[in-house]
């Protein structure tokens, strides 16, 4: 068969370093085929797939390969016919449409614009003609009143299918999608790939599909190519790298996917992936492997037909780390008869004078996990704001041990402040840049009043606690992961000593290996503390595994609540059959729902 | 446009600015009050005796309550009439009208050259970024901005009008009610001398903000479209970076009628920067007033338009007006 994408010996370097971003990639995509190209943030994942349109970003220059879209190699061609080529031959769907739509132009015309670029059809009619259809294709109104709107009247999914319309427009061969429903919410994300995957399939285009997730390319790749520190260390049909991971990182990943089944535990790995330049000579994956051997070290391995068309870059492909032997849930033990630590009663919020959370009242017992579920916009964060005083617009009562608190948090007591401690979303942004840290995670005993030399001891034990070393009291949140920066938010939290931990999001800007090492944390804490939690999502199947209660929120409202094992096994409600519907899932050693099953 | 949000926006803009002009007439007419002599001394003399100050002062309405003199001078004021040179005893329209249209000329002149001027230079040293043609242009231009408008001014004296070539006059001659338009040959260095001073802060903010729109995901993606070069300049780059470059030309335009005193001193030119000096020598408050009120008036306009083009050209601005 001839392949519509053929990329050969490819090695993108940095410009002023020459250390290598990605190299040795060879891949293949045919016609109608999805190539789902998964790695974590700093893979060079889309690195490679710009290259494809034959772009760079500054800085970043192809020492060697060839990328052929059918006979054309794009790297090769004069700045003229590469223009040409993008946008006509193969064209991008870029991850972020917020920012990857011109602000200043209405969106008819950013469509309209692709398809005079490439002079299609010949004439302003034919072309007008075309974006109506286009737009037919993606699912979105094409109404004088509509194409004349500019990007920020439209809603995420909304934005997403113009980047579609655009890349659709010229009928390419072949179209390259950057993580494009990141940030979109389950029920728009599920829309949105099922419009990808009839596109594709019914124009017989050639599709890679760059995603961190797992899930998402699960139920659309036909293949499925892992990349790890800047090469493609597995490759291989999607079912087939699903159920028998060939390289241990695969392997990791896929125990560290979420599972809405409940049925094993995630299994996290901490570390982070090293970066350009601090890559060692032999396979960058052996400093995290628990199967490493001297081997390992010496030269990365070449590629080996692990069986015909699965290709691993590793010594044992196969082997199975035992980290990766998913345990069984442990049925939660906790009992809802106890005194609630906190409760909440009539609760209602608004924003800016605007209600956007009616009427909430639930009972948060004493080492329970209650989760919040919801899409975004369903006033989840509001609420759990509100419960820790960061937002100050609401009636009714939230009371701690049956006393009421005070809206703000400036007017609640040092004690009330300290037994409920929220864990905000970005741990980029949650640390002061500015200082160590000790300093950050010590604040909550500095307002407790526990003397200096007491604190630097309790700070090396949250520090440790949290699987950090003392040592990292020292340092600078920006000299720290991303995972890191979340332990040590989850640190300072409990340094309060707190009763309750509100946890906002807390693993969504973050890699899924770090996610499930965070969960993983969090659920130890509050086994061995006995913590009371209230962990707010949009990803229910991450805190399955953790929930005793599950709320689901619409619209501001509490829609559906009860034993997390029902509501997933029993949905009541439409909205919640549909969440859970529309949740990619992975069902790994026995795969299903495969598009070539 | 046919926007009614847009109307409303630059209704209550305006009624902002008229506030504005209010408070500089109270704080001018405080100020003209607290100045240490007299006027009637200042234009009698210091022979004149106490008796024939008092009548001037007198004639003159000095001896009224300062309420009553500034609600007179305000309603005046507003009716068109900005009152009577204590000096030269004419109408302050007649007396300094044309030295106030000189002026204007020459602001208009210096923005209609800087403008379009700095913002090709602008935009070319964003697309060259990192070039000879931009490393040159960013010193020439911090060169420039680091010198004071009368050394600009008498570099080119040197150059273009004394010792090295004598091809344009130094100085300009321009006769009461004869407009600066017939004179365009003595126009070229006082706006040269403005031009110049302007230029490096307009290019340099259209070059930053440019380049920052250029490291954009849209860029971006208009490249990955197939876009050519030219349209993603001026299609998707230009657009997205004026907003910030209109407010720093509002500031230039309004630092104009401030560099104007000084290069009008420089090449004797016939305008406000001239009449304001000598009229702050002679304590002649009705002028001094006048042209404050001229200088404020235009520092508003200049801002409302600055902030109505933003608006203009931010459609996530401009739809946000209902």
């Amino acid at each position: 068969m001839t392949q519509a994408v053929r990329i050969e010996g490819l090695r993108l370097e940095a410009v002023a370093s020459g250390h290598d971003i990605v190299d040795e990639v060879e891949l293949t995509i045919a016609p109608g085929e999805v190539l789902g190209l998964v790695g974590e943030s700093g893979s060079g994942k889309t690195t490679v797939g710009l290259a494809v349109l034959g772009h760079t970003r500054r800085g970043v220059r192809v020492a060697s390969g060839r990328v052929f879209i059918g006979d054309t190699d794009m790297l090769a061609l004069p700045e003229r016919e590469l223009r040409e080529a993008r946008g006509k031959l193969v064209s991008y769907v870029p991850q972020d449409p917020s920012t990857a739509l011109n602000p200043a132009m209405r969106i008819g015309r950013q469509v309209v614009e692709v398809l005079e670029f490439h002079d299609f059809g010949g004439s302003d009619e034919a072309r007008r003609a075309r974006t109506a259809e286009v737009m037919h294709e993606v699912l979105l109104p094409s109404t004088p009143d509509f194409l004349r709107r500019y990007p920020h009247q439209l809603s995420g999914g909304q934005q997403q299918r113009v980047g579609l319309a655009m890349a659709f427009a010229n009928r390419p061969k072949v179209i390259v999608l950057d993580e494009p429903t990141t940030g979109l919410d389950v029920s728009t994300q599920a829309h949105v790939l099922a419009t990808v995957r009839n596109l594709t399939a019914s124009h017989g285009v050639a599709a890679l599909y760059v995603t961190h997730d797992l899930a998402v390319v699960a139920n659309l790749a036909h293949r499925i190519a892992v990349m790890y520190a800047g090469r493609v260390v597995e490759l291989g049909p999607t079912a087939g790298v699903f159920d028998d991971p060939g390289h241990p990182y695969a392997r990791y990943l896929m125990a560290a996917a979420p599972d809405l089944g409940g049925e094993r535990e995630m299994v996290g790995l901490p570390g982070r992936a090293p970066s350009p330049g601090k890559r060692p000579v032999g396979c960058a994956f052996a400093l995290r492997c628990e199967l490493a051997t001297e081997e390992c070290h010496v030269a990365f391995p070449p590629p080996i037909e692990m069986r015909p068309g699965r290709m691993v870059r590793c010594v044992r492909p196969g082997a199975v780390p035992d980290r990766t032997k998913a345990p069984p849930v442990v049925a939660s033990s906790s009992t809802v008869s106890e005194k609630p630590v906190l409760s909440l009663r009539d609760v209602t919020v608004s924003y800016a004078e605007k209600q956007v959370v009616h009427d909430i009242n639930f009972d948060l017992s004493p080492g329970e996990c209650l989760v919040l579920v919801g899409e975004s916009g369903s006033g989840k964060t509001t609420l759990s704001r509100s419960i820790g005083g960061l937002h100050h617009e609401w009636v009714g009562t939230i009371s701690l041990d049956g006393k009421a608190l005070a809206h703000s948090s400036r007017d609640r007591s040092v004690d009330e402040r300290l037994r409920v401690q929220y864990i905000f979303q970005n741990p980029y942004s949650s640390l002061n840049p500015r200082r160590p840290i000790g300093a950050s995670v010590a604040r909550p005993l500095m307002i407790a009043g526990v003397d200096e030399k007491e604190a630097d001891r309790r700070v090396g034990e949250m520090l440790e606690r949290v699987s950090l070393t003392a040592a990292h009291a020292r340092r600078y949140p920006d000299q720290l992961s991303g995972g890191e920066r979340q332990r040590a938010a989850i640190a300072r939290g409990l340094a309060a000593d707190p009763e309750v931990l509100v946890c906002d999001e807390v693993t969504s800007a973050l890699d899924v290996l770090v996610q499930a090492s965070i969960v993983e944390l969090l659920a130890a804490l509050r086994r061995d503390l006995g913590l009371s939690m209230l962990f707010v999502t949009h990803n229910l199947p991450l805190v399955r595994s953790m929930a005793d209660r599950i709320a689901v929120m619409m619209e501001g409202r509490i829609c559906e609540f009860g034993p997390a094992h029902d509501i997933i096994e029993r949905p009541q409600q439409e909205y919640t059959r549909r969440l859970i519907a529309d949740t990619p899932k992975i069902t790994v050693n026995g795969h299903k729902d495969h598009p070539d099953a | 446009m046919g926007n009614i949000g847009v109307w409303k926006f630059i209704g209550r803009r305006l009624l902002l600015g008229l506030a504005t002009l209010l408070v500089v007439s109270i704080v001018v007419f405080a100020a003209t009050q607290l100045l240490p002599s007299d006027p009637a001394r200042a234009i009698l003399g210091r022979d004149a005796t106490e008796q024939s100050v008092n009548a001037l002062r007198e004639e003159l309405g000095l001896d009224r309550p300062a309420v009553e003199q500034y609600w007179d001078w305000l309603t005046r004021l507003v009716s068109g009439d900005p009152g009577e040179s204590f000096n030269a005893r004419l109408p302050i329209m007649d007396y300094i009208g044309d030295r106030v249209l000189n002026s204007l000329f020459l602001l208009v002149l210096a923005s209609v050259i800087s403008i379009p001027l700095s913002l090709l230079i602008g935009a070319y040293s964003a697309r060259k970024r990192d070039t000879a043609f931009d490393h040159v242009s960013s010193n020439v231009m911090l060169a420039l901005a680091s010198l004071p408008e009368f050394v600009i001014g008498m570099f080119l004296v040197v150059l273009f009008s004394t010792i090295v070539w004598q091809v344009l006059p130094a100085v300009t001659v321009i006769a009461s009610g004869e407009g600066p338009w017939n004179h365009l040959d003595q126009m070229i260095l006082p706006t040269a001398v403005l031009v110049l001073g302007a230029v490096p802060y307009i290019a340099r903010t259209a070059r930053a903000s440019i380049i920052e729109v250029n490291e954009s995901d849209y860029v971006e993606m208009a490249r990955l479209k197939g876009a050519p070069e030219e349209v993603v300049l001026w299609r998707h780059a230009v657009p997205n970076a004026l907003g910030p470059v209109f407010q720093v030309i509002a500031l230039n335009v309004a630092y104009f009628a401030g560099g104007v005193i000084v290069v009008e001193f420089l090449f004797n030119y016939p305008g406000i920067g001239g009449a304001l000096a000598a009229s702050v020598r002679v304590r002649d408050i009705p002028v001094i007033q006048f042209l404050v009120m001229v200088l404020a008036a235009l520092y508003v306009t200049v801002n409302l338009a600055a902030d109505l083009a933003t608006v203009l050209v931010t459609p996530r601005l401009r739809t946000r007006l209902k």
